[in-house]
């Protein structure tokens, strides 16, 4: 078992999930139900890393975070390393790539509130703020929820966008679904195996526990 | 009383509901906005709430200006005292039923809501069912859960959007009783949309008839019911007998004028105002057309006899509806009587029948060219 891979997949995800809670929450609570124009391109472009090749997206974040983009230079000039193959990096990367995986359960549970439901706490009394906090936050929350564990375990076996993006360097950009790769292109085939089932689980156990969180939904507003 | 004691509101706007409407609801009293849908009703009551903005218009209740288009105020729901009972009660789901209204009785020290709360939940006969999610409550306790939310926060309105529509008719019967009796200890205006007319003729003090947004008439219901404005109000209250006649004359001294219906010669109330010779449509209720009994003649059978043969039989429990077609077929007259009383007088379809139509029940309004 390669452990500073598998810490190093498990510090990727647990940024991603926590700087992905307001963001999508925020995203997905505005889609559900702001109606603006080009709101179906927005969707579209949010769903984009569902369907591309991880090594498209890969390509196009390489070339926009690297050394010849604006955005690789502001950050090479600001700490002085580079963006692409650092944590950060790859962080920046897996943010993007998991945007949908975090949003669209969210964008879901909030757009099962009925809007009477939120006119009713107005009616009540409730500001804009106290609404979102006590009413549509606890209504929406296995969604968000949902969101985040999904997002986690995404996180975790990403391959193609991180070796792109983040190369393999170990305690830097070297997560363990590389260093499966890694080991299997080594022939230390006892080494993959364990950790190929310690990803089976962890995805296994996510799956598990969006779909009790979806049918906790389900009875909510049922 | 536009700006005194009371809601005040004037709406007006093309789109994307059009709506030219005028009410005044004073404390303590009941006002039905009745109508069918499509009309209207439940967009003025979001326009009170503050969760609709029409075009132009203005809303002040008790001396607050809560919305005035001219001056640019337009206060949001949570700023205008006003407690409003969705159709489908629109509860928090994830919340207890005191939780429910507690949240609404954020003007209260967090130590004094739940108390509170558990005061308006006995006040709606609620009391035991306090933990329960609104998933666990029957359509009628959650009506009830709703309608204790909306007066926790002691609003100066109230709004009922249809609130007796989504539960059972034994159930409706028991809420419309137990409204009629928390009323007499609100003292608010309350605004009910509702598009029963039995509903608002039992529970409302006034009743505002729409149609596509414009108010047709307003008044106290059995005012409204017994003298609609015109055909189509009439319609709208469920006139079915309404007929085409002319006023031929009157006699001052009696206190009668005489309406010709077709062949026959109608004995009415007296109507000074109308000339002679005016055309004019009349309505009668299906209540004041009289049946003759054939085996005991009565004194009162010499007001308007009509002769008819029936055409149609419906028994509704204790009271039957009748319709008879008279003038050869040319008009249909309908009618009600108590099912024994149709039994006992062989009312079956294709028998001749008599009737008197009561002349102090017959309303004239202006002609009107009647679709149908």
């Amino acid at each position: 078992m390669d452990w500073p891979a598998l810490a190093l997949s498990l510090r990727l995800a647990v940024w991603t999930t926590v700087l992905l809670l307001p963001v999508g929450v925020l995203l997905g609570r505005a889609l559900a139900w702001r109606r603006f124009a080009g709101r179906q391109l927005v969707d579209a472009a949010l769903a984009l890393p569902l369907v591309l090749p991880p090594t498209v997206l890969g390509y196009y974040l390489l070339v926009g975070l690297g050394g010849a983009s604006w955005l690789g230079r502001a950050y090479q000039a600001l700490v002085g390393r580079s963006l692409v193959f650092s944590f950060e990096g790859l962080l920046v990367a897996s943010l993007l790539f998991n945007l949908p995986f975090a949003i669209q359960p969210m964008q879901r549970a909030f757009a099962a509130i009925p809007r009477e439901v939120r006119e009713a706490a107005w009616c009540s009394g409730l500001g804009f703020l106290r609404t979102f906090w006590r009413i549509e936050l606890p209504l929406a929350w296995p969604g968000v929820l949902a969101g985040l564990v999904l997002s986690f375990a995404h996180t975790l076996g990403e391959f193609g966008v991180v070796l792109m993006v983040g190369g393999n360097i170990p305690h830097e950009t070297k997560t363990v679904a590389i260093a499966i790769y890694d080991r299997v292109q080594a022939f230390d085939d006892a080494a993959a195996a364990t950790m190929a089932a310690a990803l089976l689980g962890v995805s296994f156990a996510a799956i598990v526990l969006v779909y009790a969180l979806s049918d906790r939904i389900g009875r909510r507003h049922g | 009383m536009a700006d005194g004691t009371g809601l005040y509101v004037r709406l007006r706007q093309s789109r994307p509901i059009p709506l030219d409407v005028t009410l005044a609801c004073g404390s303590g009293e009941l006002l039905a906005l009745v109508g069918p849908s499509g009309s209207g009703k439940t967009t003025i009551l979001r326009c009170i709430a503050g969760l609709d903005r029409p075009v132009e218009g203005r809303v002040a209740c008790n001396g607050a200006l809560w919305l005035d288009a001219v001056a640019d105020v337009d206060l949001p729901p949570q700023r205008r005292a006003v407690g409003l009972v969705f159709q489908a009660y629109a509860l928090f789901p994830h919340l207890t039923a005191l939780d429910n209204v507690a949240a609404a009785l954020g003007h209260l020290p967090r130590e004094a809501r739940r108390s509170r709360a558990q005061e308006l939940l006995d006040l709606v006969h609620l009391g035991g069912l306090e933990a329960r999610r609104p998933a666990a409550l029957s359509g009628g306790q959650q009506q009830r859960v709703a309608l204790a939310r909306a007066l926790a926060r002691e609003p100066a309105a109230l709004l009922l959007d249809e609130p007796f529509s989504a539960v059972d008719q034994v159930t409706r019967r028991k809420l419309q009783r137990e409204l009629a009796q928390l009323r007499r200890r609100l003292n608010m205006p309350i605004v009910l949309v509702t598009h029963d007319l039995d509903e608002a003729r039992v529970l409302a003090d006034r009743m505002s008839i729409l149609h596509r947004g414009i108010t047709l008439q307003d008044g106290p219901p059995a005012e409204v019911m017994a003298r609609p404005r015109d055909p189509l109000v009439a319609r709208l209250v469920d006139h079915r007998n309404l007929f085409e006649g002319e006023v031929i004359g009157h006699d001052t001294a009696a206190g009668v004028t005489w309406l010709r219906w077709r062949e026959a010669k109608l004995e009415i109330a007296h109507r000074p105002d109308i000339a002679p010779g005016a055309k004019v449509i009349w309505v009668i209720p299906p209540g004041s057309v009289i049946l003759h009994r054939r085996d005991r003649p009565s004194r009162g059978e010499r007001e308007n006899p009509v002769v008819g043969i029936v055409e149609e039989v419906v028994e509704l429990g204790e009271s039957a509806s009748v319709v008879i077609a008279v003038a050869g077929g040319a008009a249909h007259l309908t009618f009600t009587l108590p099912t024994y009383v149709a039994q006992r007088n062989r009312v079956a379809v294709g028998e001749a029948v008599t009737v008197s139509l009561l002349g102090a029940a017959v309303h004239l309004m202006p002609w009107a060219p009647l679709s149908d």
